[in-house]
């Protein structure tokens, strides 16, 4: 199914014909997609549609899993990342990823932040802490844990722990950032606070965003995806999508008819 | 409100389930008591006698011939030195082969057969591990020696090791890999970096039980090392260890021999049950 693209400025990935699967199954059917750039794009459906599965062909996180498969084509800036002979490490570097649950490293918060950053950049120690310090800020944590940047990151709680994850991935200065529901497991405050900053990052980045929550998409987001059991039903600007939505199907599950 | 004949149904019911409750929480109780019961009389003896027989130069002098003054020292060296040799050369092989079967292809037929064998070497007899090692080296290089002990022991090491190994890397949540993938980290390093660290306290616990469980081993030594009456540093030559001696003074008529064989007893027992305090207090400060 194909849904029209919206009138958008500059487009920084692009989606054509993807189909995915997982094994045999067909978890993904002729997807078609603009994303455009330095604005914040929302995945909504539910739970099994495909939208953290579309994400996670983004960065080819999947490649991790012999069995899964992506066919079609994705073009970052105008160039396939799937058959890219790009490293597959260069391509992290430029799409960044924040998981569900917040995974600290075994290590300190710094060290946390400075393991990225050192896969691909030789820093002197001044440097280093400066990136540090800019991640941290970014990614408003810095005045809550710059007096223990050498404690474990885990002893940090769940909400400062995925910041930390946020600014583990804007301190490598990726070009593309994807969260895969990030305040999930968070608390309405810290929800609140990652929320600002996903809208603070789009000044630098263009960021994905897939989320359970309605609200969450209507909130943060410019543009909003509606997909159902690996079909892409609507794709549009987030204001028209939640008010005069295209398709029955979107509008019901926005309304909480259906999902 | 709930009818009196409901209420009265679940009274009886209730009553029935705390009986039931009761008989298993005794069986459960002197089951425990059996247990415990003999491993306090097996300290309790250990202690008592060990003690007695252990003085200053049970740790300094050599062992002694029948009716004698003597110690253990050149058991206790043996003991040492094979046994740190053993963990040493079975340490890195167990590792990385823990780490191949839970990082690399886990499913693939090699693991599964690796896992397979290892189960197998896992429950192997000790004195079958000791045959072994007498035909493969104690039989074609005439003698015995301190390296077939070495080698014996580092046998059993293996299999513990990586069966820790694997065990500790696959509790490592997979998400914590994912997210170091996801930074542009390449596989080694995510594995040393993260993973391994991650899983650090669990896989040391694990080489230290091993540790424990060969300081004690007595069968693959009496093929191997088998004893020797002196001190001796060249591990091309029978080497005493602790186990072997206790075994050989404890069968002894001689009432000395005897005594220093309980000593060797308390010594091990000691030093077994700090490598499990240790391993269980590292596991503790993680958790």
């Amino acid at each position: 199914m194909l849904a029209t693209p919206p009138v958008i400025e500059k487009t920084k990935i692009a989606v054509k014909d993807l189909n995915f699967f997982y094994g045999k199954f067909h978890a993904l059917k002729g997807i078609n997609l603009e994303i455009p750039e330095k604005k914040v794009t929302a995945f909504i459906g539910p739970s099994g549609c495909g939208k953290s599965t579309l994400l996670r062909i983004f960065n080819r996180m999947f490649e991790l899993y012999p069995e899964q498969r992506a066919e079609g084509q994705i073009l970052l800036d105008g160039e396939d990342l799937l058959t890219s002979k790009e490293d597959v490490a260069l391509l992290r570097a430029k799409v960044g990823m924040v998981f569900q649950k917040p995974t600290p490293f075994p290590m300190s918060i710094y060290d946390n932040i400075a393991f990225g950053v050192k896969l691909f950049e030789n820093l002197n120690a001044t440097d280093m802490e400066e990136r540090v310090e800019w991640a941290l800020r970014k990614s408003a944590l810095w005045t809550e844990v710059k007096d223990k940047l050498h404690q474990s990151g885990s002893s940090l709680s769940g909400g400062q722990q995925q910041r930390l994850c946020i600014a583990r991935g804007i301190a490598i200065k990726p070009e593309v950032l994807l969260l895969d529901e990030p305040c999930s497991a968070l608390d309405p405050i810290s929800t609140a606070k990652v929320e600002e900053l996903i809208v603070e990052l789009k000044e630098d980045y263009t960021v994905v965003i897939v989320t359970h929550n309605m609200q969450q998409a209507a909130r943060c987001s410019d543009y909003t995806a509606y997909m159902y059991l690996g079909d892409l039903v609507e794709f549009g600007a987030t204001e028209q999508m939640f008010f005069k939505p295209t398709r029955k199907e979107t509008e019901d599950y926005i309304t909480g008819r259906f999902g | 409100m709930m009818s009196p004949e409901v209420r009265a149904a679940r009274a009886a019911k209730f009553a029935q389930r705390n009986v039931v409750n009761k008989i298993a929480t005794a069986l459960a109780l002197s089951a425990m008591a059996f247990g415990l019961f003999w491993l306090f009389w097996i300290l309790f003896e250990t202690v008592r006698q060990g003690i007695g027989g252990l003085t200053l130069a049970t740790l300094t002098q050599m062992t002694p011939g029948p009716n004698e003054e003597g110690g253990l020292a050149n058991a206790i060296y043996g003991s040492l030195l094979m046994v740190a040799l053993a963990t040493f050369v079975g340490t890195p092989v167990g590792v990385m082969a823990g780490i191949y079967l839970a990082e690399f292809e886990p499913k693939g037929w090699l693991a599964n057969v690796t896992r397979f064998v290892n189960d197998i070497l896992l429950s192997a007899p000790s004195i079958v591990i000791g045959l072994f090692v007498y035909a493969v080296v104690v039989h074609p290089t005439h003698t015995f020696s301190a390296l077939a002990g070495v080698l014996a022991l580092a046998l059993i090491v293996i299999p513990v090791v990586i069966r820790t190994t694997e065990n500790m890397l696959q509790l490592v949540p997979p998400g914590l890999r994912e997210a170091a993938y996801a930074l542009g980290a390449p596989k080694w390093k995510v594995i040393l970096s993260i993973t391994l660290k991650a899983a650090r306290t669990g896989v040391i616990t694990g080489i230290l039980l091993a540790v424990a469980r060969i300081s004690g081993e007595t069968a693959p030594l009496l093929f191997t090392a088998l004893s020797n009456q002196f001190w001796t540093s060249s591990l091309g030559q029978p080497m005493a260890s602790l186990p072997v001696t206790i075994f050989k003074f404890a069968m002894s008529p001689y009432e000395n021999w005897q005594k220093l064989a309980w000593a060797g007893v308390f010594l091990i027992t000691l030093a077994v049950l700090g490598l499990n305090i240790l391993a269980r207090v590292l596991t503790r400060s993680k958790h």
